[in-house]
């Protein structure tokens, strides 16, 4: 094993810290670094906590934190959050709710900038939960940035994936049944001390009727993440999801659509990267004689293709 | 493709509760196209260096308008040594008076911007400091 893998496995907090970097930065000798890792994962739980900006989902993580270290598991954790369209810059700030568990070794928390990616993911966090796992992590903690109805690449990452909501949403859940009102094996009714929880937890209960038949039917309870309120609840029936997955039929086939998804992505990574290279000599020319009508664009994708 | 970004962490120590210089730091950092790790309020100097590990970050901005900035600089300074990491860049700012500056900049500081330096002059020592350094 390389050094900088070996050292990470071996608990060296910079050595994961500088892999995720690597893997966020695509940086050079980065794969050959996960297929060194890849053999030493498939140990941590990923549990993937995902909803609307404002719902709770970094307070409520720091409750998941607090809960499952009160019992000994080791916890990692992703926080993704959105990168500026125009500079690329971000403002990193899921730490701030977590802050507490920065002395405790056995916590290790690392704030994603969403650098582009639109599901609400970033593009290293699929290769951040590996090196994580890798690493000896019990429980891996992906909060995703922010979502509204569409952003699900959490549940192409995550073994579990918990939908957090609040009271205020009113009608928008009904508007939400497709996308992420689909995705969740848990939905979350966080700040259930503002008037009308109930409301909320009877419209999801709505929506999930129509899962029910299937193998796992998810359930809604509801938290006040604040002071705590409704988290035991919560990890035992995260817990219920993950021990169902691991031994049924439908878990075995997440499993598989996961992995299908993450070699695809891998494949479709590559082959842009080698899309950009394709025309890199040749890009201001072809560019100019498609503005000037003398070529058309599909003319020109063709021909650079047929050169791959 | 490699798609280097530099990664900063705004840190403010101690008990002052003035974050608004920290704010407007991390604000302009990151229209300058950095990732700012914000840590919030009172943070020890062992969680300020854990979470400059933790995030690989490639530099630490402490804000201190207490007048404890001897303190808390040399404490950064040296944990991030005991742990290996002081190839970390500390940089700083907050109501500093000009004469403790020269003595910042001895402990291993690399920059210390006191009241009144335009954003854009962070933004170019990091832009300089971050890729020299080893």
């Amino acid at each position: 094993m390389s050094t900088l893998a070996e050292r990470a496995t071996g608990g060296d907090v910079r050595a994961m810290a500088r892999l995720i970097s690597m893997a966020e930065d695509r940086a050079d000798g980065v794969d050959a670094l996960m297929r060194e890792l890849y053999p030493h994962t498939g140990r941590a739980w990923t549990i993937g906590v995902t909803g609307s900006p404002g719902a709770g989902k970094s307070t409520l993580t720091d409750k998941l934190i607090e809960h499952f270290r009160s019992e000994g598991s080791t916890v990692g954790v992703l926080a993704v959050d959105p990168s500026s369209p125009y500079t690329g810059g971000a403002i990193l700030a899921d730490r701030l709710r977590m802050q507490r568990h920065t002395d405790d070794a056995g916590v290790f928390m690392r704030s994603l900038g969403a650098r582009g990616s639109l599901g609400g993911l970033s593009r290293g966090t699929r290769e951040g939960v590996l090196i994580l796992d890798a690493c000896g992590y019990d429980v891996v903690i992906i909060e995703t940035v922010g979502v509204g109805q569409s952003e699900i690449d959490v549940m192409r990452v995550a073994d579990t994936v918990c939908v957090v909501l609040v009271p205020g949403l009113g009608d928008d859940i009904q508007a939400m049944k497709a996308g992420i009102m689909e995705i969740g094996d848990l939905f979350v009714v966080n700040k259930a001390d503002r008037s009308g929880a109930d409301r909320v937890v009877n419209e999801v209960r709505g929506v999930l009727e129509f899962l029910k038949g299937r193998e796992w039917v998810p359930t809604v309870l509801q938290t006040v993440a604040e002071n705590g309120e409704g988290v035991p609840e919560l990890v035992r029936l995260l817990r219920l999801h993950r021990e169902h997955s691991l031994k049924s039929e439908a878990g075995r086939e997440r499993e598989l659509a996961r992995l299908r998804s993450k070699i695809e992505d891998i494949m479709l990574e590559r082959l842009s990267d080698r899309v950009e290279k394709l025309w890199t000599v040749r890009r201001e020319e072809l560019l100019e004689a498609v503005r000037e009508r003398k070529l058309d664009p599909y003319a020109v994708a063709e021909e650079l293709l047929s050169k791959a | 493709m490699s798609d280097k970004k530099i990664r900063v962490v705004i840190a403010k120590p101690g008990l002052d509760g003035h974050d608004r210089g920290a704010k407007v730091i991390a604000r302009a950092l990151r229209d300058a196209g950095m990732e700012i790790i914000y840590t919030g309020l009172r943070q020890t100097p062992e969680q300020i260096v854990t979470t400059a590990i933790q995030e690989d970050a490639d530099a630490v901005g402490i804000s201190v308008l207490s007048g404890a900035h001897q303190f808390y600089f040399k404490r950064v300074i040296d944990l991030l040594k005991e742990k290996n990491a002081s190839d970390i860049l500390v940089f700083g700012g907050g109501v500093i008076p000009e004469d403790d500056i020269p003595g910042l900049l001895d402990m291993g500081a690399g920059a210390i911007f006191g009241p009144g330096t335009p954003t854009s002059t962070a933004i170019e020592w990091l832009e300089k400091a971050v890729p020299a350094r080893t």
